[in-house]
């Protein structure tokens, strides 16, 4: 038999693929979005509490921190959504029942927001010192300053790096599959691979495959969108303007100062 | 300005680490009196002005605002009697013209969103520039930032203004607008320390000069005693480098 022949209808069998396509539509992708955009909304809120911890001039603050964010950045993510998904299930049998859905998105918002804390953290340090100082000197405490001041310019530098982050939560939320979903909870790789293993046919995961790149893709093209324009989009300042006022306010005799 | 306050500054020393930046600085500052401070670079003069609303806490020593001592008071009510202008601006870029001024005024002085604007229009009209409320920072140029910056600093109502080379980082043909602007405050009766490589601004608008070398005040007083009649020999050497 033509190998050729055997590669094309492994992957592409179309008749596999159309046998998958509800399934993949009405369960496995909202469920891929739920357990993505719950974990990245989570890892996000996480991540700001970190980075700040991680900045904060206690002790007791910054280290925890810093452990926390070895740990989860360091473990591969299939080892903590097996650590957390049946470690914690006892727990979550008396809050929820028998359920490992929440254990999943509990899993990957852990490990988004020690890779988010970073992100957020660089983003905070990189606005200058000279901003804090002006706020505090404006009389705003550190946390107000840092709210109204710092925060919003350092989130807006890490914007892209932060949507990157976004992309590689869709794909690890697959991992959740370890935990033994109910059927109506199987996220696009799960139903791919269930299809794919019922027919000895690997259409159906290449169909998923699709679905992540449909997910993934357009959020690359806005990650280079947003940092093009952080770069070059703004209008351009051209020669800020001479201000003739600058002379108008000059008073008699008070207008020293040539002597540089 | 009918509410300034005096200012004194009693043997302040100041280390960073084990490099003793302030030695002892004295310094007495009239109610709606300007004292300017000069000297050469890293004599301590900007970490001077840091310790009066002790954005640096000093390690011995005191600062008075009408003869009270403000070290134990909170830190943030503190900076909220004292303005400071730096010389990089420091306007917060993400933000209007307009909300750079209104922020503190909503957040601190808890004034409602109508009163804030209304006060900010009045102190950016004051500077000039009330035309620019919704302008953001970025384009404007360095001297319309730096008066953005003073009513930003004055909307607070401070007691004291503090200027830190005010116009160290702008172009010499803006420099003129914002050394008038801080004449005009001076003349208003606002109690005002201003580090300075401005001689000539020193010399006019004064009242008193202090010359700071190696993180002591070697020499203070009037203007025309410091550069007409200057005692220390190193204030001499400093003047006749800089005039």
């Amino acid at each position: 038999m033509d190998p050729l022949r055997t590669l094309w209808e492994t992957f592409f069998d179309w008749e596999s693929m159309r046998e998958a396509l509800p399934e993949m539509i009405t369960v496995g992708l909202p469920n891929t979005l739920i357990l993505a955009v719950t974990a990245a909304l989570l890892g996000s809120a996480l991540g700001i509490v970190l980075a700040v911890a991680g900045i904060s001039r206690t002790r007791w603050l910054r280290w925890p921190a810093r452990v926390y964010t070895d740990v989860f950045r360091g473990l591969p993510a299939a080892a903590t959504i097996l650590l957390i998904g049946v470690g914690l299930a006892p727990l979550g049998m008396q809050v929820w029942g028998p359920n490992p859905y929440p254990l999943g998105i509990l899993a990957l918002s852990l490990i988004a927001s020690a890779y988010i804390g970073e992100i957020f953290r660089s983003g905070i340090q990189s606005v200058e010192a000279t901003q804090l100082e002006a706020a505090r000197a404006l009389g705003f405490s550190w946390g107000e300053a840092m709210r109204r001041v710092i925060i919003p310019q350092g989130i807006r530098r890490i914007l892209p790096a932060w949507v990157n982050q976004l992309i590689a939560l869709i794909k690890d939320s697959s991992l959740v599959y370890f935990l033994g979903l109910l059927a109506s909870q199987r996220e696009l790789f799960r139903i791919g691979q269930d299809y794919a293993a019922n027919t000895g046919n690997q259409s159906a995961l290449l169909l998923a495959g699709l679905f992540y790149l449909a997910l993934t893709v357009p959020l690359t093209h806005v990650v280079n969108w947003i940092d093009g324009r952080l770069r070059h989009g703004r209008p351009a300042t051209g020669p800020a303007d001479d201000d003739p006022d600058d002379l108008d306010l000059a008073l008699p005799g008070a207008a020293g100062g040539n002597q540089r | 300005m009918s509410d300034s306050v005096s200012l004194s500054l009693r043997d302040v020393h100041l280390a960073f680490g084990r490099h003793q930046v302030l030695r002892g600085v004295d310094l007495d500052v009239a109610r709606g009196a300007t004292a300017c401070v000069i000297g050469p670079s890293g004599s301590g003069k900007s970490t001077l002005l840091r310790t009066v609303n002790r954005l640096l806490e000093p390690d011995r020593g005191d600062v008075l605002l009408d003869g009270r001592s403000v070290l134990r008071d909170d830190p943030d009510a503190l900076r909220q009697r004292v303005g400071m202008v730096f010389q990089q601006f420091n306007l917060f870029p993400h933000m209007s013209v307009l909300r750079n001024i209104t922020l503190a005024l909503r957040r601190i002085r808890k004034l409602g969103e109508d009163e804030a604007a209304a006060a900010a229009r009045e102190h950016l009209d004051r500077v000039g520039l009330a035309a620019k409320a919704d302008a953001r920072p970025a384009h404007l140029s360095g001297g319309q930032q730096q008066r953005v910056a003073i009513a930003r600093a004055l909307a607070m109502q401070p007691q004291v203004m503090l200027f830190d080379e005010a116009t160290s980082a702008l172009d010499p043909e803006l420099v003129k607008g914002v050394l008038a602007l801080m004449a005009d405050l001076s003349a208003q009766g606002m109690t005002m320390v201003v580090v300075t490589h401005e001689m000539g601004f020193a010399r006019e608008v004064a009242d008193t000069v202090a010359f700071m070398d190696a993180g002591v005040v070697l020499e203070a007083g009037p203007p025309a005693a410091i550069f007409e009649a200057a005692q220390h020999p190193r204030l001499r050497r400093f003047l006749s480098q800089v005039l």
